[in-house]
């Protein structure tokens, strides 16, 4: 192996029933460096990872590592580790019910027996070298989810890895914690450690990376210095299109006809989870509830959708009185809920594309109108059709469609019950930007035919591409509702932030 | 801000765990229940020889409830140690019989391994079904339970009662514990007596509870339990733990098998007929929760002795039948499932307004008193 290279991934081929998600990839990181891993959803930058950490099998190809002699077995993510690779993944992977230390040494060392004193103390230096707010002997369900995430770092962090992978470590981090992320790749980098770094964010990647690898569609785009690929340029190589799309968006805004009739107008709503508020949406009109994570946005359009327990509150849709207790009220009354969580309140996993569009109808219609297989399959052509729907066919269970395409089915699930309103809940969050788009053209596009749409995301500039109100949450409170020429990111900031904000 | 927390918090103790924090429940309460026995049935209650009783008589369930609260963590299931104690205690009462007038400590150890042997390879089978070929635990252990009653039945369906001298010796021994005796009306000290087997069941329960408690293995078995793909992400053979977790969870009902024999010295196609659904009471009332990855074995132990204590009370009292003793146990389990749920859905409460704070410090000065927020601008 030459030298300087840690890691080369030659020709890494990986397919699963019906898709090819790796077709001949090349792969090569160097020591001390952070090399950005880029590519949409279902670009198979998830699956190499895997590949890597022995998670999957790969189907061909081979992989080298420094110190290793000829081809590094990876079977199991035990032997990835063994061999000096560490990852953190997007999703937690640490036992909630294990103390912070426990999840930071388990699955590691010999030996049958575990001296926790020791580990403790050694957990506790290291947190706090990391500056990481946590103590060893703490339960980590008792953490944040940053936090978490970065016990999980701190533990890849420990593991003196030469390979560290990084898959979207900053998802769930805000502004401080991931510069504080961001000093600690920089450290590590420094100790000639190689980092994959795999991200969503284009900022960041230009913050720390120094090399980029572009997939798509499973196959090698190519590897590229940092400096030498300007953003605009990384975005079409990503997308394998020009970023027209995005910049005609921008130009459009909202300019169909909204209606002076309110569709939906709730009075003191109150659920379980949000304190009372007021809220209205009129014909045609696309609005979003902006504010900080946790700030209660998700629960307000829980408590209008009837998902959280409703404790108060006069609801009128099209002016007539009504009472909406549970989600199959709200789907009566013509409101659609595309929920936060796709994966746990979204997709049926093990269902096909097909039975998860027709859910929603289905429900409507009531258990004693099945609908036929044929206009079951009818549906759902049209709808694959109309979104762009990656799948194999209407039969693949939606667990193995990315995520962008899962976002979809559940969209064309809540599009083909007609709604007169519908609730979007952070429908781009792990969305490649070209779906983004996508789904936010779709979203005017809709309210061009007269839908009236909620729209929530943690990306302010989507939310001023997209709404022509917003409604800005603070502490579970409306604090206040910006329109017209208000509509910019700094007032929205500010709106944010109040009266009370200090620069920290 | 992040530094300051942290040498603030170093100070103060960490909050019980849910695991701890279930067994503390069940151990007061076992106190309270025994406490109000002493108080209010009297008799045999004030004699510590009572307690001895208990563990004399529950030996085999706190061994098997051993037996499921490790699989249990795992997220599994067994409900075949029932039925290995009625096989092992057929097989070995057959199996000493058969060497009467032989050496009693060699046919003695000779059974011993024949037990174990049993719950060996019951757990060997269904560890290799449940790890290796990814069948439900349920359905696993539900064939096992049946195979292992028909075994016995094949082995004799008439009862076997044990007729080895050196076995029965061994029946009859008793550790005497003279300093917790009583004084007997006529002034003499009347020692209380431990069977070998509440022996054997007390350092399983100690040696169980170490090995969940200190070694990699059993600290896997947690986290495994806590959640499995997460525990194989983090270099855990997941396979091989829960293997291992059936495999001891076997050999104890083997054990308990041959426990249940010192302590009842025949062996019966009925014996320990349902006894795998009190174990699993003990182990649910003990804290163990059945979605995984919290319990353990000192709590089971007080499960076990939870249960046992009624049944003394009900037998003790004028209702005595079996149904009332049925009804309360079903009573006390539905008691201890409200219990748990109500006060862990406080505790995620309290985690999660916890976290939310947090996270709003993060995001926020720390100076804004919570009372401000309440009139500020549109």
């Amino acid at each position: 192996m030459e030298d300087g290279i840690v890691l080369t991934m030659r020709g890494i081929c990986k397919a699963f029933p019906g898709v090819k998600a790796l077709n001949n990839v090349d792969f090569t990181l160097r020591k001390g460096e952070i090399h950005a891993l880029m590519g949409e959803n279902g670009a198979g930058k998830s699956t190499l990872i895997k590949v890597l950490t022995g998670v999957y099998e790969k189907d061909a190809g081979s992989i080298a590592i420094e110190g290793c002699d000829g081809e590094a077995k990876i079977h199991s993510p035990q032997q990835a580790q063994d061999i000096g690779i560490s990852t953190v993944y997007q999703e937690i992977t640490l036992c909630p019910n294990l103390t912070v230390a426990e999840n930071m040494f388990i699955g590691r060392g010999k030996g049958a027996i575990v001296h926790w004193k020791e580990y403790e103390k050694r957990a506790d230096e290291i947190l706090k070298s990391l500056g990481i707010p946590a103590r060893a002997n703490q339960e980590l369900s008792r953490c944040s989810l940053a936090v978490q995430q970065m016990v999980a770092i701190a533990r890849a962090v420990d593991m003196n890895c030469k390979v560290l992978i990084l898959d979207e470590p900053t998802s769930s981090l805000d502004d401080k914690e991931v510069a504080r992320l961001f000093q600690l790749m920089r450290d590590l980098k420094a100790k000639g450690v190689g980092i994959i770094f795999v991200t969503h964010f284009l900022e960041q990647v230009y913050q720390v990376s120094d090399r980029i690898t572009v997939l798509r569609n499973g196959e090698l785009v190519g590897e590229y210095e940092v400096e030498k690929l300007p953003q605009v340029e990384l975005v079409a190589k990503m997308m394998g299109k020009s970023l027209d799309d995005l910049a005609e968006l921008e130009r459009i805004g909202q300019k169909g006809a909204v209606s002076d009739n309110c569709v939906y107008e709730a009075a003191a709503l109150s659920s379980s989870e949000c304190r009372p508020f007021d809220f209205h949406i009129r014909g045609g009109e696309v609005n979003g509830f902006t504010g900080l994570l946790g700030s209660g946005r998700s629960e307000s359009v829980r408590a209008i959708f009837g998902a959280d327990r409703v404790t108060g509150g006069k609801v009128r849709v099209r002016g007539k009185d009504v009472r909406i207790n549970k989600p199959h009220d709200a789907m009566k009354n013509g409101i659609g809920y595309l929920p936060e969580d796709r994966k746990r309140d979204g997709i049926i996993a093990d269902l096909s594309v097909r039975d998860n569009i027709i859910l929603a109808l289905q429900v409507i219609q009531g258990m004693n109108h099945p609908i036929s297989r044929a206009k079951a399959e009818a549906f759902a052509d049209e709808y694959i059709a109309a979104l762009q729907i990656k799948t194999a066919s209407q039969d693949t269970p939606i667990k193995s469609l990315s995520g962008g395409n899962q976002q979809k089915v559940i969209l064309a699930r809540w599009l083909l019950t007609h709604p007169q309103y519908l609730i979007l809940d952070e429908p781009t969050r792990g969305i490649d930007v070209g779906t983004k788009a996508e789904i936010q053209k779709l979203v005017l596009k809709l309210a061009e035919e007269g839908m009236s749409i909620t729209f929530i995301s943690s990306e302010v500039e989507e939310m001023l591409r997209t709404c022509s109100r917003l409604i800005v949450m603070r502490d579970r409170k409306i604090v206040g509702e910006l329109s017209g020429d208000d509509l910019t990111q700094a007032q929205v900031m500010k709106t944010i932030a109040g009266g009370e904000q200090t620069d920290e | 801000m992040f530094e300051k927390k942290n040498g603030a918090a170093l100070r103060t103790r960490e909050p019980l765990t849910d695991t701890q924090m279930l067994m503390f429940i069940s151990i007061g309460i076992f106190a309270a229940m025994y406490l109000a026995a002493v108080l209010f049935m009297g008799g045999g209650f004030r004699k510590p020889q009572m307690f001895f009783d208990l563990l004399n008589d529950n030996a085999a369930l706190i061994i098997i409830s051993c037996a499921l609260t490790i699989v249990m963590i795992t997220g599994g299931i067994n409900i075949s140690v029932g039925g290995v104690i009625g096989l092992t205690t057929m097989a070995c009462a057959i199996f000493v019989n058969s060497r009467s007038g032989e050496s009693g400590t060699v046919s003695i150890l000779l059974t011993l391994l024949l037990a174990l042997g049993i719950g060996l390879g019951f757990g060997i089978l269904q560890g290799f079904l449940v790890a290796r070929l990814e069948i439900q635990p349920f359905i696993v252990t539900l064939a096992g339970m049946f195979l292992a009653r028909g075994l016995t039945t094949i082995l004799s369906l008439e009862p076997v009662t044990v007729s080895h001298e050196g076995f029965q010796a061994l029946v009859e021994s008793r550790v005497k514990v003279p300093w917790l005796g009583y004084v007997a009306p006529n002034g003499n000290l009347i020692p209380a007596k431990i069977e070998i087997g509440a022996i054997v069941a007390i350092c399983v329960v100690i040696l169980m509870a170490l090995t969940l408690h200190y070694t990699r293995f059993g600290r896997n078995v947690y986290a495994v339990g806590g959640n499995p793909q997460s525990a194989l992400m983090l270099g855990i053979n997941v396979k091989r733990t829960v293997f291992w977790a059936y495999v001891i969870s076997g050999l104890l009902s083997g054990l308990a098998g041959f426990v249940f024999l010192m302590h009842k010295p025949a062996g019966n196609a009925s014996v320990a007929m349902r006894s795998e659904m009190d174990a699993i009471a003990a182990s649910i009332i003990g804290g163990t929760l059945l979605t995984g990855g919290v319990g353990n074995v000192i709590g089971s132990f007080f499960g076990a002795m939870i249960l046992a204590t009624i049944q003394k009370i009900i037998f003790l009292s004028p209702l005595n039948a079996s149904w009332w003793q049925d009804m309360a146990n079903g009573a006390m389990l539905c008691f201890f499932i409200l219990l748990q749920s109500v006060i862990l859905m406080r505790r995620n409460n309290s985690k999660k307004a916890g976290n939310l704070l947090k996270n709003l410090k993060i995001h926020r000065a720390d100076k804004a008193p919570a009372g401000k927020e309440d009139h500020h601008e549109t």
